[in-house]
């Protein structure tokens, strides 16, 4: 779809419900006039996005709302830490932008934003499930689902050619078989099961629910010790051993990026920051051939387990705080940036990073110029659930994502400390004493 | 006209002949000995309330009610405690956390009291290796925790890489994705970290004993570890349990070592009591059971201080 049609179909709803009588006086409403707006956020691993934020946003903000936009930006792991003394304190940013299932945890000190959400579900194509579900809380939206970071395998083509594979396995056998011949050619896949908060979690949740694991159930009854938990850890213990780099176990989130760039590791599961990485590095980082390396990487789903191919993204999303003074600016700065128009200019420069929350950014034409991140356009859409599944991912589901209960099951069958029947032992009686 | 005498301790300010010596209320009223106790006890007590007492109090309210970031909570009395007991992280993580404080102090002090001893001694730049041997007690330790974990690294780890290729190993070492040597690992940081401490402490109780004892022992025909054991040590004694009590309070409180090096992984097997609290306190907001499970380090830190004290007094005793 051409930009123009895009905007004018995408934007046309926001713009004749929120902010269309400022568009039209060309001047800003006179309850904000030199109201400063404070917002938290992190430091995005595309730095081009958050200089559209100071460059372009503060700017055009202060001329078109009258707002002072003050944007901080701080790393992604602290930001809990920001949340909880300011909502003790009662004192801080008048927006904060939290990561996945945290609306859920902050729902009693988050205004109430579901009119801006449904004005963007309503003019965008419809916001996915999944940010549904990490933002609602009893039906009121405490959390407007800013962007969704898919996370999908990057891969070397050539590496994987060697070996006689075109096309990234299907399943989790093909990739265990895969991952045999890859490891013993000394390029083994690469994948952190360290307590750590990205890649992680989204690589063991959908690696449970593949196989038909769940956590609990819709009443919030532990569910972890089934047959099809036990056997995605025996699957994983053997696919540990025969074909990862086993230093993945003490791997935080950036270990990955270093080892796929140094040419250390084959695969990896990931955000896209791997690629964009090769991409922008130029001839920093090269093939063994010579060829930049960002020409031999491709992206692909998970593989698929008994239940299907399975996902989880990580979300990012914007609260506006209870204790704020400047709440009504706030959640009209939130509406002027949800515009089309506006959040076109930081969806285009994250490349398919992060994504757009409703579908109608699936259409973007910005997903034509680089086939290497198109699996990243509709990537949303293989996410059918969230931590906590088969309940909500409410308090007690992030309690459990946070103490990396899941994660450290596979850990420690993985690294040989328990037996799989036992850690999926272990994770059932801390999942039991959170649900309980 | 007498001339008027004013100042605490006697001092006399004599008024020259025909002026009037202005004494205002505020000093009148500190030459009352209770009262100057009181106004120089103040901002001391102030800030001990403030920073210390008011969070602490905080905390033990915290730990007896439900509360989570941004509700009010309500009195559950001991329930948090009970379930930190049946908590196999938390298990893990207190006794972790004595494995690592007992380990490193041992370490530090061995270290420490080496390294004091050298130092003790007359070479040349003996200043200028003095003050270097601080620097790991001066850098930041979240700087200095990164370049350990660098060093350390699963994948790049110079260590590792210098190991193979003196051909030392044939296959990398697994600093920190084996749960026991993770733990090591982090005993070493924390023993490099802390040694400066020790090392610096004991110096300076080291010059302040006389040499003329060591000088009658070596008449005496005391050879240098007799002269250590029956000199030294026991003259160092006090000072010794000073600085160990100060390392293990420290040492089991530890949290941002553990926090950059590990995270306390892999598996949990590196969480310590205060990183696990902050998991639970801040990263999932149950404030009340975060802070339940940071209290359990105040009966032992308290045991810790007792025995000291205890140690102390017998010493002025004697």
């Amino acid at each position: 779809m051409k930009r123009r049609t895009f905007l004018k179909a995408a934007g046309a709803g926001v713009t004749a419900v929120g902010i269309e009588g400022i568009l039209t006086a060309h001047r800003a409403p006179a309850f904000a006039q030199g109201t400063t707006v404070h917002i938290l956020r992190w430091n995005d691993f595309v730095p081009a996005a958050d200089k559209i934020w100071r460059e372009e946003f503060v700017p055009v903000t202060a001329k078109v709302l009258g707002i002072k936009l003050q944007v901080e930006t701080i790393n992604a792991n602290d930001i809990p830490a920001r949340a909880t003394s300011a909502i003790q304190s009662g004192n801080g940013p008048d927006i904060i932008m939290v990561l996945n299932n945290y609306p859920h945890l902050y729902a009693a000190s988050a205004v109430d934003v579901s009119d801006i959400a449904e004005e963007v579900a309503k003019t965008q194509g419809g916001i996915y499930p999944a940010s549904q579900s990490l933002n609602k809380v009893g039906g009121q939206w405490v959390a407007m689902p800013w962007s969704v970071v898919p996370a999908l395998v990057a891969y070397r083509k050539s590496w994987f050619e060697t070996i006689g594979v075109k096309e990234f396995p299907k399943t989790w056998a093909q990739y265990h078989e895969v991952g045999k011949k890859l490891k013993a050619a000394k390029r083994p896949i690469g994948q952190t099961l360290g307590n750590t908060f990205g890649d992680a979690p989204t690589f063991t949740y959908p690696l449970m629910w593949s196989y038909g694991g769940q956590e609990v159930d819709a009443k919030g009854k532990p569910m972890v010790d089934s047959k099809e938990t036990v056997e995605s850890v025996r699957f994983m213990t053997q696919f540990w051993k025969d074909a990862h780099d086993e230093g993945g176990l003490a791997w935080d989130d950036t270990n990955n990026n270093r080892a796929f760039l140094s040419g250390e590791i084959s695969a990896s599961l990931n955000g896209a920051s791997i690629y964009v990485a090769a991409l922008n590095g130029g001839d920093k980082f090269k093939t063994e051939k010579g060829q930049p390396l960002h020409t031999d990487i491709q992206h692909a789903p998970l593989p698929a387990g008994p239940k299907g191919v399975q996902a989880y993204h990580t979300a990012f999303n914007h609260m506006v705080m209870k204790y704020s003074k400047n709440q009504k600016a706030a959640k009209d700065f939130l509406r002027w940036a949800h515009t089309a128009s506006n959040y076109e200019k930081w969806f285009v420069v994250q490349k398919g990073f992060a994504t757009g929350i409703a579908r109608d950014w699936e259409k973007h034409e910005m997903w034509a110029k680089d086939p290497v991140m198109l699996p990243f356009k509709t990537a949303p859409n293989l996410q059918k659930q969230a931590m906590g599944f088969a309940g909500p991912p409410d308090k007690r589901a992030a309690e459990a994502w946070n103490k990396y209960i899941i994660t450290v099951m596979y850990a420690q069958a993985a690294s040989g400390k328990m037996k799989p029947e036992e850690s999926v032992k272990w994770a059932a009686g801390e999942l039991a004493k959170i649900y309980t | 006209m007498k001339p008027a005498v004013a100042g605490a301790g006697g001092a006399a300010v004599a008024a020259l002949p025909g002026e009037r010596l202005v004494v205002s209320r505020w000093t009148r009223l500190l030459e009352n000995q209770r009262v100057l106790a009181v106004a120089l006890l103040v901002p001391g007590v102030a800030i001990l309330t403030i920073f210390i007492a008011y969070p602490f109090v905080m905390a033990i309210w915290f730990s007896l009610t439900d509360i989570s970031v941004g509700t009010a909570g309500k009195f559950v009395g001991a329930d948090n405690f009970k379930k930190a007991f049946q908590d196999t992280i938390f298990q893990t993580a207190f006794w972790n956390t004595c494995f690592y404080t007992f380990w490193a102090t041992v370490f530090k002090l061995a270290l420490g009291m080496w390294l004091a001893l050298l130092l003790n001694r007359h070479f040349r730049f003996k200043r200028m290796i003095r003050a270097w041997m601080l620097l790991p007690f001066i850098i930041p330790t979240v700087l200095s925790t990164f370049a350990w974990r660098w060093m350390f690294d699963p994948t790049f780890s110079v260590i590792n890489w210098v190991l193979y290729q003196s051909g030392w190993i044939s296959d990398r070492l697994p600093f920190l994705s084996n749960g026991d040597w993770a733990m090591w690992c982090a005993i070493v940081v924390n023993t490099w970290r802390g040694t400066p401490f020790f090392a610096i402490t004991l110096l300076a109780g080291l010059q302040t004993i006389n040499p003329d004892l060591h000088e009658a022992a070596a008449l005496d025909g005391a050879n240098a570890w007799n002269r250590f054991w029956h000199v030294t040590w026991p003259l160092l004694l006090p000072v010794t349990l000073v600085v160990v009590v100060f390392s293990v309070i420290q040492t089991f409180s530890d949290f941002q070592l553990i926090y950059v090096l590990t995270g306390g992984g892999p598996a949990n097997s590196t969480h310590l009591v205060a990183t696990y609290a902050y998991q639970l306190g801040v990263a999932s907001g149950l404030l009340g059971e975060g802070a339940a499970i940071s209290l359990f380090m105040f009966p032992v830190l308290c045991l810790v201080v007792w025995f000291q004290l205890r140690y102390l007094k017998r010493m002025e005793g004697a």
